[in-house]
């Protein structure tokens, strides 16, 4: 029992680091996007083009650069909750760098949405037992559980579910299908 | 004993109520479908000759296979039976005055199986006899009697005794197999529990759902089976009743209810359950569902089956980097690891004697069934397909059911435990995997 807790502590905040780790990565990201995007507005002096006599466009013309960068961040995570699918290599649960920006964007959907809630589906490729698999595909729902719970979503919010290899994404025997089999999936409801 | 077993089976079929059913869709109604086709693959070199004469008839029989044919294929089907085509018979006798043992040695058989069968009003007599043509001596002579539908199990009956009487191990042709289908695509995908003879025929239907059906086990008794079933929309443990359809939910905790395995007194049932947090195992008296836990790691423990002493467990564990198979000595003890081989061994089951342990070994790339001397600690990969999966035991532990897969459909395979012999048991529609094999039933 101490062996399970120090496990979990240990897993928990290893995700947090590496969160803390991600979320630093992603804001360099967002600048060097917004970089040159800015750029562009302002070149084309974005405040003179919308900001006329008129007054019409106003709308455009009086975003602050905070909060442009809110809209445009918005825009951003919403891209980035696009991706529900996270995939896994062969008997791990070990999330993928590559996932940890989207997972935070989920993660934050979750915590600005509290009514919002979302199953996660665990799945395997065929090679082995169906029933490890199936404690395999948990393993790796439960993974992603507790990164979104650590990246601010609650507990109440997620429901997981563990398929096993009973349902493949992808039909066939080859590594390709392999791949796109383990996986989790997030079904918001 | 036979006898009466039987009728009362048929019996009992036929009047199947409809019991209010918690699910979805039903059994015996259903009838047969998609049928397994049987597949000799390969024969072991030893096998023994013996000649199973065509049974002579007096009165009316039911059409379909003769009994001497459903013997011949029985014994052909073991492994370790060579049966002489009837056509190079020199003579076809029926009883004792009319067996000429020159001939049958002549012939190269060691065994001459011959009988008569009489029709006597809704129910068919068998009297037989097999004798050891060298020593010229009968060895068995018997009667059974069946009603006329249920030819095939006098032709299994026959088989059991005649394959004990000459190897001395009980024969298990009259035992059951349960397994699941699978058909249609997407939306049509079809998942169906059935039960058929080990030869694959008289298939019946007991459950079809459009979720996954998985991990059917066989009570001691033969009389049901406890199942995995995703039909409420995650895995959940049911044991279902063969004889009446009845089904009651008996693991719907959160998180996984799996891995049903029986106890030899038919009274609990060891699972896999992760209410508690990650996979551990766990065994529930049936009667009061009290739970007791058996492991306690942050791994994956699960697919626990009991010892042959009915004392301790054998499952699998990742808790050393990757599955692999343990044995706990008695609840509680530390678990001891088995297997060493490869990075990937699971599924374990104990052989009904405890000489071995078969399980799920990957070697290469591939999956293959090996089992593990458990005297020696030698380990032997005993299938030659590859993708094999669920390795179930014959309870005589001469045979092994497990799934693979030909030309990228899921099949039965049967191998004798040494891996010398096999048949396969493709199905006739869509496929077909997670073999159960049944008990003796008396």
């Amino acid at each position: 029992m101490k062996m399970s807790f120090s496990t979990k502590a240990f897993a928990m905040l290893l995700s947090a680091g590496l969160v803390a780790g991600c979320s630093s990565t992603g804001e360099n990201m967002e600048e060097g996007a917004y970089g040159s995007d800015v750029a562009a507005i302002d070149q084309d002096g974005g405040s003179t083009v919308y900001g006329g006599a008129d007054g019409s466009g106003v709308s455009a013309s009086e975003l602050t650069d905070d909060e442009r960068r809110a809209a445009q961040e918005q825009a951003e995570q919403e891209a980035l909750r696009d991706i529900t699918t996270f995939y896994f290599d062969f008997d791990t649960s070990e999330i993928k760098p590559d996932a940890r920006d989207v997972l935070v964007a989920h993660a934050r959907y979750l915590a600005d949405n509290p009514r919002q809630q979302v199953r996660l589906e665990g799945h395997a490729d065929e090679r082995g037992t169906k029933e490890y698999n199936l404690a395999l595909g948990e393993r790796r729902a439960n993974a992603v559980q507790r990164f979104l719970i650590v990246n601010g979503a609650s507990r109440g919010q997620i429901e997981t579910v563990s398929y096993g290899e009973e349902k493949p994404a992808v039909r066939g025997s080859t590594e390709s299908a392999w791949a796109q089999n383990r996986r989790v999936e997030l079904v918001f409801q | 004993m036979f006898m009466k077993s039987r009728s009362r089976c048929s019996g009992s079929f036929l009047k199947t109520p409809v019991i209010a059913c918690l699910v979805l869709f039903l059994t015996a109604s259903l009838g047969a479908r998609a049928e397994l086709l049987i597949r000799i693959t390969e024969g072991a070199g030893s096998a023994i000759p013996i000649a199973v004469v065509p049974f002579a008839e007096s009165g009316s029989m039911p059409a379909g296979d003769k009994v001497g044919s459903i013997v011949q294929a029985d014994l052909t089907m073991s492994g370790e039976f060579r049966p002489l085509e009837p056509s190079k018979m020199l003579s076809l006798p029926s009883e004792r005055s009319e067996v000429y043992f020159r001939d049958w040695r002549m012939l190269g058989q060691r065994y001459v199986l011959v009988g008569q069968l009489t029709r006597n009003g809704d129910r068919i007599q068998a009297r037989y006899e097999l004798f050891d043509v060298n020593q010229e001596k009968r060895i068995l002579g018997e009667t059974a009697a069946v009603p006329a539908s249920n030819l095939r199990s006098l032709g299994h009956h026959i088989s059991d005794r005649v394959y004990e009487a000459i190897t001395g191990a009980p024969g298990v042709f009259s035992t059951k197999l349960a397994y699941i289908t699978v058909s249609g695509e997407g939306e049509q995908t079809r998942y169906r529990l059935q039960v058929s003879d080990v030869d694959g025929k008289r298939s019946k239907v007991r459950l079809e759902s459009r979720e996954p059906i998985l991990s059917p086990a066989w009570s001691p008794d033969g009389k049901k089976l406890a199942y995995v079933s995703f039909e409420t929309g995650k895995p959940v443990i049911f044991v279902h009743e063969l004889a009446t359809g009845e089904r009651q939910k008996v693991a719907d905790f959160p998180g996984l209810n799996s891995a049903p395995a029986w106890s030899a007194d038919g009274r609990s049932l060891l699972m896999t359950l992760s209410r508690d947090g990650n996979a551990e195992i766990y065994r529930m008296d049936l009667a009061s569902r009290n739970l007791t836990r058996l492991t306690d790691h942050w791994a994956i423990d699960t697919e626990a089956a009991w010892d042959h002493a009915d004392r301790g467990i054998y499952f699998t564990s990742d808790r050393s980097g990757g599955p692999q198979i343990y044995h706990m000595e008695r609840p509680g003890a530390e678990p001891r690891r088995i297997t060493f081989g490869s990075r990937y061994n699971a599924r374990p089951r104990p052989s009904p004697t405890g000489d071995y342990v078969y399980y799920v070994h990957q070697r290469d790339s591939t999956f293959h069934i090996a089992r593990t001397n458990l005297e020696t600690g030698e380990e032997t990969v005993i299938t030659r397909t590859g993708s094999d999966e669920s390795p179930s035991v014959a309870p005589n532990g001469r045979l092994l059911i497990y799934a693979t897969r030909q030309n990228g459909e899921g099949v039965l395979t049967v191998v004798s435990a040494d891996g010398g012999a096999a048949y396969s048991l493709p199905a006739s529609e869509g496929e077909v995997r997670e073999p159960a094999w049944g008990p003796v039933t008396r």
